[in-house]
């Protein structure tokens, strides 16, 4: 979010604006990929839609980069989602056994969409008014959600054709992949409802001090719940997604993993994993920082393995920087340099 | 002044120390006597944690001389500091909580026997350190079983263990109750008679009177003067804190109750808890304060949470401005223009991490709902007011209110109460651990609201203070509410006889 300009500012040593450390990063992470393949910001135009390596980027980080949005302003809470890969799983078994039925396009959006929010309702019960950690919370569908996955596709791979889903991953809009248009407006639905409201300030104060928050009247049971169902609601425009990329629903495979990859983004982009204050746009940065990693290397042709590797080089380079200690050691550098000149 | 005195220990000369953009200490000049309790006052800001950090080995000083028995010493750490015996305890019991009373005073030099530490030796020695303090504890326990005055007493013995000469002592009773201070003072005689010369950093003036030889105040880091407490009135010590004449509070005329003869605000009829407080009636009407007097655990703090529906009453009534109401919540008392500032400001009030104007419009945003955002705009003009109005400092509406001091936190969370323009404010131990200058202030304001028409129900321990201000005080004891003082009954004398009235002999209080 925008920073308040503070006449204050200009006083203070090595006062950087606030996303500089992961705009440098994914600054960083391009040019590597360019000096490795050196047609990586080639784009051309086919079938009326954008390709290349840097739409790429853009197109398969928005599974992650959606999760992203939706697990931000629960980690605000304090909290974390786990189930956010099952809840994928979930939303593909949905989407692929009602894409076999007559049902309009719209209705099965809607009933999927309806099934996020259902998984969302359920973690933020659990956390909210019963009082479970959310990390034992949502493991709980972290587990049994690919089970249930697997009872809708009765354990089988369903594979489908349906036009109204594949519009969802088949079609542009001027030369945009829709998938892209998608998450831009999660991205700006996530704006509207915790910054457009007062929910966002109730979601950091819950996140920092709940007892307090609570005792002023913040109804903080109600916040939480609405975090974690907004979370459930975006997993599973993910998994709608993934499911009309691949045409098919694998309860196994579908979002495997990629819980943990929402909580990188989530923490690169620089909301803290103990609550408090976040911003929609930095973890979406973060998400495309992570996606610029995986389609550099898979297309510099080193092996994918060293993808994991890389990975947390970057993470533990982004984190170093956000560092308090650091901060302070560079304001330290700051005033010595200033006092020497 | 002479450079030496006779009994001189511990003589700082001209010290200063300047931090970047800010000159903590100038020229201060202080000297610390052996056998004596020297008291280190000053409002927050003053230079008393500097001038403490210089002389400990925390800070380099920038000029001026520290000697030690007539030593020039310039201790570069904490280590140094203490083999050249100079203690220091701070307020947070510096100590590991989940090692043994033993481990604790022997940490880092454990008596060691075939390679191994000597338990039996160091459990017996530990014991005998704590006799000298009449602390009869078992000393294998681990040091959290034991309550904060004790961990401060194993702390001091510890610092003295290591042979210190001077000790430093920084606010040890700020989280202690009056029987767990007393054991605290009685140590620090113990040690003074012994010829330790000990330093004292307190807020509170009452323990300053009761346990110190002399005084030195710091204002602005700079030296105020150094007097002797016994000749040194009280008005006198505030104004050389302050810098300026205070008024004098037991002046004040109170409001007549009779003069106002509306609609109570709030009438509580037996509302109660069980096991929490029990049933108690009472009304405040406006422009009224009704003073809630008792000792620690006397459920003064409970009564507050069951009217604002944190802990919800299971009996009784509520009548807000003549009509029936339930409160089960905060939710709800907000919604009747109830207010609530809490006794424990950092856990049950701030949100640490927003800044000032987010937490002075919290409480109204929440009345208003979440799909009612109050604008950016509103919410500077709101946070500018009460900033100004309640002279909040810094003035810097984005500063996080964690970084603002005691004083300035209570402000902010009063102005937050205010911006929802409430009819009756519920105020928890409004002035504890908030320096003097900030403290009247505070009081100025409770008086100023009251003058304003608001109906207020004001929690303290300081009975000088309820007395000044409320137009009657409620007694409470063992969670009961069990006196109503009216008119010329509210004075300490008889609050402290409600209290101790009919208890029965040996009594203590519990908490649930």
């Amino acid at each position: 979010m925008k920073q308040s300009s503070d006449p204050m500012s200009s006083k203070k040593p090595f006062r950087v604006f606030r996303g500089l450390p992961q705009l440098s990063m994914l600054v960083l992470i391009l040019i590597i990929n360019v000096i490795n393949s050196p047609s990586f910001f080639n784009v051309t135009i086919q079938d009326g839609r954008l390709f290349g390596s840097i739409i790429d980027v853009f197109y398969r980080g928005v599974p992650v980069a959606i999760l992203a949005l939706g697990m931000t302003p629960v980690i605000a809470t304090g909290g974390i989602d786990l189930s956010v890969g099952a809840v994928i799983a979930i939303a593909g078994a949905v989407t692929a056994s009602l894409a076999q039925t007559d049902l309009a396009g719209w209705q099965i959006i809607s009933l999927v969409l309806m099934t996020g929010l259902a998984c969302g309702l359920w973690n933020g019960l659990l956390v909210a008014w019963l009082g479970i950690q959310p990390f034992v919370a949502t493991l709980i569908l972290m587990v049994s959600g690919r089970g249930m996955a697997q009872m809708i596709t009765e354990g089988k791979i369903l594979t489908f054709t349906n036009p109204a889903v594949d519009f969802i991953s088949r079609s542009a809009f001027l030369t945009v992949p829709t998938a892209i248009i998608i998450m831009l407006a999660v991205l700006l639905m996530g704006w509207v409802l915790l910054r457009g409201t007062a929910l966002g300030m109730f979601v950091e104060a819950t996140g920092i001090n709940r007892v307090a928050s609570t005792n002023v009247g913040v109804k903080t049971g109600a916040v939480l719940t609405t975090v974690y169902m907004w979370c459930g609601f975006c997993a599973a425009i993910a998994g709608l997604i993934i499911t009309s990329d691949i045409r098919g629903a694998d309860a196994n495979n579908a979002g495997l993993w990629l819980e943990m990859d929402a909580i990188l983004a989530v923490v690169i982009g620089g909301t803290s994993l103990l609550g408090g204050r976040f911003s929609l746009g930095f973890s979406l940065l973060g998400a495309l920082i992570i996606q610029a990693m995986n389609t550099g290397i898979l297309v510099s042709g080193f092996k994918p393995e060293l993808n994991y590797i890389v990975k947390a080089l970057v993470v533990l380079a982004v984190l170093c920087a956000q560092s308090p200690a650091l901060r302070i050691f560079m304001a330290k550098l700051g005033q010595k340099r200033r006092a020497a000149s | 002044m002479a450079l030496y005195d006779a009994n001189a220990l511990l003589v700082v000369r001209g010290l200063s120390k300047e931090f970047p953009g800010v000159k903590a200490l100038t020229d201060v000049d202080f000297t610390l006597r052996s056998g004596e309790v020297h008291a280190l006052l000053g409002e927050n800001g003053a230079g008393k944690s500097t001038l403490i950090k210089c002389i400990s080995g925390v800070y380099k000083r920038d000029g001026g001389a520290v000697f030690l028995d007539g030593q020039l010493i310039s201790p570069a750490s904490v280590e140094e500091a203490q083999r050249l015996r100079i203690g220091v305890v701070y307020q947070e019991v510096n100590l590991l909580p989940n090692r043994s009373v033993a481990e604790n005073l022997f940490l880092g030099r454990q008596p060691i026997r075939f390679g191994l530490v000597d338990v039996k030796t160091m459990r017996h020695k530990a014991r005998e350190i704590l006799r000298r303090y009449n602390l009869e504890i078992d000393v294998s326990e681990n040091l959290d079983r034991f309550s904060v005055a004790v961990q401060q007493i194993i702390a001091i013995a510890r610092a003295v263990d290591l042979s210190a000469k001077v000790l430093i002592l920084d606010e040890p009773t700020a989280s202690l109750d009056r029987h767990e201070v007393a054991m605290v003072f009685d140590v620090m005689r113990v040690l003074r008679d012994k010829g330790i010369g000990i330093i004292f950093i307190t807020h509170f003036l009452d323990q300053v009177y009761e346990v110190t030889d002399r005084i030195t105040v710091l204002r602005n880091g700079y030296l105020v003067g150094e007097r002797k407490t016994a000749e040194l009135p009280r008005i006198e010590l505030v104004s050389m804190m302050l810098g300026r004449e205070l008024d004098d509070k037991a002046q004040r005329v109170k409001t007549q109750l009779d003069q106002f003869g509306g609609e109570p605000v709030v009438r509580f009829q037996s509302l109660g808890k069980r096991g929490v407080v029990s049933p108690f009636s009472f009304e405040v009407r406006g422009g009224e304060i009704l003073g809630v007097a008792g000792l620690l655990g006397a459920g003064r703090t409970e009564t507050a949470k069951t009217i604002f529906g944190i802990t919800p009453a299971d009996f009784g009534e509520v009548v807000a401005s003549g009509r029936k109401v339930s409160v089960k919540s905060p939710v709800d008392a907000v919604k009747l223009d109830f207010g609530y500032c809490p006794e424990d400001r950092k856990v049950e009030g701030i949100i640490g991490d927003l800044s000032i104007r987010e937490n002075i419009i919290l409480a109204l945003q929440a009345k208003k709902g979440w799909l009612k955002p109050i604008t950016k705009g509103e919410q500077e003009k709101l946070a500018d007011y009460y900033i100004d109005k309640l002279k909040i400092r810094p003035a810097d509406r984005e500063k996080p209110i964690q970084l603002l001091s005691g004083g300035n936190q209570q402000k902010a969370l009063l102005a937050r109460w205010l911006a929802t323009n409430p009819r009756f404010l519920i105020l928890d131990e409004p002035t504890r651990g908030i320096d003097v200058g900030a403290h009247a202030e505070i009081i100025k304001l409770i008086e100023e609201l009251c003058g304003e028409g608001l109906a207020l129900l004001v929690i303290s321990s300081e009975l000088e203070e309820i007395v000044s201000y409320a137009t009657r005080v409620s007694v409470m004891r063992d969670r009961k509410h069990i006196r109503e003082l009216t008119g010329s009954e509210v004075t300490v004398g008889h609050i402290m006889k409600a209290i101790a009235s009919d208890a029965k002999e040996g009594e203590h209080e519990t908490v649930v």
